[in-house]
């Protein structure tokens, strides 16, 4: 198809047919936007698991070395 | 250590103010296009959405150029991540241009337009940035890589900007100039304003996933320094840096 023709085929929509393809142009780019924060959200929903289980580990170990020390014989 | 989440909430209150004034000002003050009628409220999204995108790709680049220059490996998370989120936008705009296309030239994609193919390439050639990074195991030789591959192609947009202008034939319409266009008042308003809120939703996010990455990165130096080297799981192969 040569430009001219594509000019040619290329008059005003009238609002209803027109109205469809801007909504689903706006939509498109809303739909990118939530796709990417439900994207991150599972990333921190992920970090968030890996905090827990830094500070799970880091108390099993303190708790560790407390009942530790508390077994050792005072001199 | 850099915290990318300090200012990030006033960001995303701009962002999100701004994109609600333009999306006001497109519907609701810009006059309808004498020639395209109301299919040309795509254009306040869609060229936004361009600009944008190859503006991140070019920032990625000089981010690149950086990481070559320090040898810092916060410049390559930088690169990485600007260019991950020009992808996204470059994603944005190819799709709303298609839907633009098809409205008003009844066809989904016009090969013989130079902007549309010439923006097709961009977006090909920073697909091929992430593959690029995976098949690199070696995390200094990834980050150095990466960065001149994003240091060439960010030189190469501007220039491909450039070669597209100077085309004689084009389907694309010409309103934005150096001499000021075409466009009357209050659409290049509208359309400024689109622009800014575009803009700041991709610093907005650029932070955003900068804030995720850097605390990951965080919590796992943390897990090292507390509970030891071993404590920490080996990273699988990424494409993103670790």
């Amino acid at each position: 198809m040569t430009l001219a023709a594509i000019f040619a085929v290329a008059p005003a929509l009238p609002l209803h047919t027109a109205g469809k393809y801007v909504a689903g142009a706006y939509i498109v780019f809303l739909a990118l936007v939530l796709i990417y924060v439900s994207i991150m959200a599972t990333r921190l929903s992920r970090t968030e698991r890996e905090l827990a289980e830094l500070r799970r580990d880091v108390e099993a170990q303190r708790a560790a070395r407390d009942s530790a020390r508390e077994r050792e014989p005072v001199a | 250590m850099t915290t990318y989440g300090r200012g990030l909430r006033g960001l995303s209150l701009a962002a999100a103010a701004t994109i609600t004034v333009a999306l006001a000002l497109v519907f609701f003050y810009a006059p309808l296009d004498a020639d395209q009628g109301f299919i040309q409220k795509i254009f306040y999204i869609h060229v936004p959405l361009a600009i944008t995108a190859l503006c991140g790709f070019v920032f990625g680049g000089v981010l690149g150029a950086m990481y070559l220059r320090t040898g810092e490996r916060k410049w390559d998370i930088r690169s990485y991540v600007a260019i991950h989120m020009a992808l996204i936008f470059g994603v944005g705009t190819l799709l709303t241009g298609t839907i633009w296309a098809k409205a008003s030239w009844g066809h989904w994609w016009v090969w013989s337009d130079p902007t549309l193919t010439s923006f097709l390439i961009v977006m090909l050639l920073f697909a091929t940035y992430q593959p690029l990074r995976f098949s690199i195991e070696d995390p200094e030789r990834q980050s150095r890589y990466a960065s001149v591959f994003a240091v060439v192609a960010g030189a190469f947009v501007p220039l491909n900007f450039i070669a597209v202008r100077a085309a004689q034939q084009y389907v694309h319409p010409r309103v934005l100039t150096l001499t000021g266009g075409n466009l009357p008042g209050s659409m290049r308003l509208t359309f400024l304003v689109s622009l800014v809120g575009i803009a700041l939703l991709y610093v907005t996010l650029w932070k955003y996933e900068m804030a995720a990455k850097s605390t990951r990165m965080q919590v796992r130096a943390l897990r090292r320094a507390l509970l030891g080297e071993d404590s920490v799981a080996p990273l699988k192969r990424s494409a993103a840096p670790s």
